[in-house]
């Protein structure tokens, strides 16, 4: 079922915050076996000017997919999850994501059109301190596979 | 840009699944795999991204020196189960990004010579 294009440019309410923890941090870099010192050592994330722990530059995606549920189970839209396929995939970054941050997700359907019998959704992300200080802008593009 | 590579075993997915919260069995389920007409268990295309960004990281100098980021998932990464599970090759070309202080790469990840990411750009600020 095609989704309704009236949708497009739909804004959700913000998200609760999510407090990055040092550890988080630690853990994710570790499984993406990045040992950079910033994402493992206060000290030298503090050399090189920052609060604590930097996240590698995809971490946001931890947060980012899970508010984007918001978007993906909105009954209004009736997309079947067990059809989405990851197309694409952007950020863009006003500073790196910091450990003791609390960020807010705010995520609007930015389009929806449909293609040879699949469904294409961008969502946009803005991600931003609970103090309304901007992070990091995500787009992720989903595709949703037709029956057949 | 001195070519990065990465190798990628199930037991990669497995840690990534629980880092990132993403528990999708297609990445560690050959059942769930086949059923929806995979040719096996495929890697999480943010576990892709995110050992590019390693590349595009170390290319940079700096952990935090990405200003932008994005990728097309172009075709899936299959992980075979056993001790060698497979290579991700990352390579990339500078190209003048227009603006004073920045770059911008234009980013090749391929497996088995395959591209498995299109239209794979950075923005990097070199420091």
């Amino acid at each position: 079922m095609p989704l309704d294009p009236s949708f497009v440019g739909r804004t959700y309410p913000p998200t609760e915050p999510y407090q990055v923890g040092r550890e988080k941090i630690r853990e994710f870099a570790a499984a993406i076996g990045a040992d950079d010192a910033e994402y493992h050592d206060p000290a030298a994330a503090r050399a090189a000017g920052h609060a604590d722990v930097v996240a590698p530059p995809t971490f946001p995606i931890v947060l980012t997919m899970a508010a984007s549920r918001q978007i993906i189970d909105d009954p209004a839209l009736g997309i079947d999850y067990s059809r989405v396929v990851h197309g694409e995939q952007r950020f863009a970054y006003t500073r790196p994501v910091v450990a003791g941050d609390e960020l807010v997700c705010v995520n609007t359907l930015e389009d929806a059109t449909s293609r040879g019998g699949h469904d294409f959704v961008t969502t946009r992300t803005e991600v931003s301190t609970a103090a309304g200080e901007p992070v990091v802008t995500v787009w992720s593009k989903l595709v949703v596979r037709g029956e057949g | 840009m001195e070519p990065q590579s990465y190798r990628v075993t199930r037991a990669d997915l497995v840690r990534y699944a629980g880092a990132s919260g993403d528990l999708n069995p297609i990445h560690w389920s050959d059942r769930v795999a086949a059923k929806v007409g995979l040719p096996g268990v495929i890697a999480h295309g943010m576990f892709t991204m995110a050992l590019v960004g390693r590349a595009v990281t170390h290319w940079a100098g700096a952990p935090d020196a990405v200003v932008e980021y994005g990728v097309r998932f172009a075709r899936p990464v299959v992980v075979p189960d056993d001790d060698e599970g497979t290579v991700i090759e990352v390579s990339a070309r500078e190209r003048d990004a227009g603006e004073e202080g920045l770059t911008r790469l234009d980013i090749t990840a391929t497996c088995h010579g395959e591209k498995v990411l299109a239209q794979a750009r950075a923005v990097i600020r070199k420091r």
